[in-house]
């Protein structure tokens, strides 16, 4: 019984990117055309296309600039963001002009960083992806702290919580569930950044590859490195949410108790 | 074994009157109350729904500031929440971490307070063992029924050891059978603890079986109306106690006063 729920699970799992697989496979396999190569084609090329030396030296940078840029974004915007929810006065000072910043989009401020940090360093890369996952965080942490539970508040001062038991426990706690739909929308967006930050000037990273196969006319190259980061995204979302899902066990429970009163 | 209320004052409210102003509105919520609260007693008030009971008691604890008047605890006036308080709110599943176990729960506060680790799992023992929730120290609390949860946060209250324990209609949204079982609960560790109790609710039944005294509110601005002694044996229970000539007496005597309260009636000393 047991081993017949995961077969069935895992079927519903893989069963659609198979078959999308499968239907590239096979709608592709006798394509003559230059940019739309056999899929076949493109698997072949991976191994070279991605070997050891291109993995340490642009893959693996990238991944470390996309953690310490998503790493940065969440300390700043949990801690800001908890300062802002907790203030109604900082609230009032503060909206419009974040409001500001957030219509921004992150792509377009590129340039302008690596006009300040350079184009070939880490900062620029790390600040741009950094911006852009700043504000899903920080404003859902100013949402999760505004909508923590008055009683909860209330209980934590009567029972005379310190002020830093109060932040640990009730505060971060309290808006967590909020914080990590911030921080799940972060996540892509960081990935996005984490290419396109590499567009301007960059001659190494995983999104520099990209464009230097494409500029080349490496066409199944350059379709490798699109797989490759389709595959980076996934496992950094599956990632996600087995943290997800033991920190935030408590939210889950609480949720399906709701729905069963 | 009755408890006789000491002769030391636990509770001192002097005086204490309550505006609520802002946005060019005036709102005088509590016009001026003052009484006592002995060492060890069980006093109940009630009085009709917008009476301001609950500003009244967010006033005590120290969770609001009064316009004027004074709360004395101990001896001390009571400007932010004090130590010796502890508070059971009406939103009992709201007033419970619910990332923390029903043990954790219990426990926050005496770590807080300072209490060494091995009296404090004493405590948290008692208490859950007192409140019958020795089994579900490990659940978290919305694994738990209403009235179990509240049983919780009683439990949290009474481990903090608080000179007063004030309660805020705690047993509004629980079912009557659970309610019944709720006010025994407080009236056996208020016996046995021999904590002072400060019991806010709207139920006239409820304040006339579990107090020793029922203080019965005006409505807005709040004053007392009467500070009804309740004269009823100490050994209550739900059936035998509630059927007696004179729970009918008193709980007659204070729901027309409750109903005066509602028809604006106030003591003719006040004007």
């Amino acid at each position: 019984m047991r081993v017949r729920e995961v077969a069935t699970q895992l079927f519903f799992t893989l069963a659609l990117p198979v078959a999308l697989l499968l239907t590239w496979w096979v709608a592709s396999a006798s394509s003559t055309s230059f940019f739309w190569p056999p899929l076949s084609e493109i698997v072949r090329a991976f191994p070279e296309a991605w070997n050891a030396e291109r993995i340490t030296g642009d893959v693996l940078p990238s991944l470390a600039r996309f953690c310490l840029g998503y790493a940065v974004a969440l300390v700043v915007g949990v801690g800001a963001g908890s300062a802002i929810g907790l203030s109604r006065n900082l609230r009032s000072f503060l909206e419009p002009t974040l409001e500001f910043f957030r219509a921004i989009p992150p792509p377009v401020l590129v340039p302008i960083i690596a006009l300040f940090s350079g184009y070939t360093g880490w900062t620029a890369k790390v600040v741009t992806i950094a911006l852009g996952c700043l504000w899903p965080v920080l404003l859902n942490a100013v949402e999760g702290v505004r909508g923590l539970d008055e009683v909860l508040v209330d209980t934590a001062r009567c029972y005379r919580l310190r002020w830093r038991t109060r932040l640990l426990h009730v505060v971060l706690r309290g808006s967590s569930p909020q914080v990590a739909t911030g921080a799940r929308q972060a996540l892509s967006i960081g990935v996005i950044l984490m290419v396109i930050s590499e567009l301007f000037g960059a001659n190494r990273g995983l999104g520099a590859s990209i464009v230097q196969f494409q500029r080349s006319f490496a066409i199944p190259q350059m379709w490798t490195g699109i797989l490759l980061l389709g595959f980076i995204g996934f496992v950094l979302s599956v990632v996600f949410r087995i943290v997800e899902y033991r920190s935030l066990a408590w939210y889950r429970g609480m949720r399906r108790a709701e729905r069963q009163v | 074994m009755p408890t006789v209320p000491g002769e030391t004052v636990t509770l001192d409210v002097r005086g204490l009157k309550k505006v609520y102003d802002g946005h060019g509105r005036r709102v005088e919520a509590i016009g001026g109350l003052t009484f006592e609260v002995r060492q060890g007693e069980l006093v109940c008030i009630v009085g009709p729904s917008g009476a301001g009971k609950t500003t009244l008691l967010r006033c005590i604890a120290g969770l609001l500031g009064v316009t004027s008047g004074q709360v004395i605890l101990d001896g001390t006036p009571v400007t932010g929440p004090p130590a010796g308080m502890a508070v059971v709110f009406q939103e009992y599943g709201r007033s419970l971490f619910p990332w923390m176990t029903v043990r954790q729960n219990v426990m926050l506060p005496l770590r807080e307070k300072g209490v060494p680790r091995a009296e404090r799992q004493a405590l948290v023992d008692s208490a859950l063992e007192a409140v019958g929730l020795t089994d579900s120290a490990r659940a978290h609390p919305w694994q738990l029924s209403g009235g179990m949860q509240q049983r919780v946060a009683i439990a949290r209250a009474v481990a903090y050891e608080p000179s007063v324990l004030l309660m805020d209609e705690p047993f509004a949204a629980v079912d009557a059978q659970t309610r019944a079982e709720l006010e025994d609960l407080v009236r056996s560790l208020w016996h046995r603890l021999g904590v002072t109790v400060l019991f806010v609710t709207h139920d006239i039944d409820e304040a006339v079986y579990l107090g020793q005294r029922v203080l019965v509110l005006s409505n807005r601005p709040t004053i007392m109306l009467e500070d009804v002694p309740i004269d009823l044996p100490d050994e209550r229970d739900q059936l035998g106690t509630r059927s007696t000539p004179r729970f009918a007496e008193l709980r007659g005597h204070v729901y027309a006063l409750v109903q005066m309260a509602k028809k604006g009636h106030r003591p003719s000393s006040e004007d």
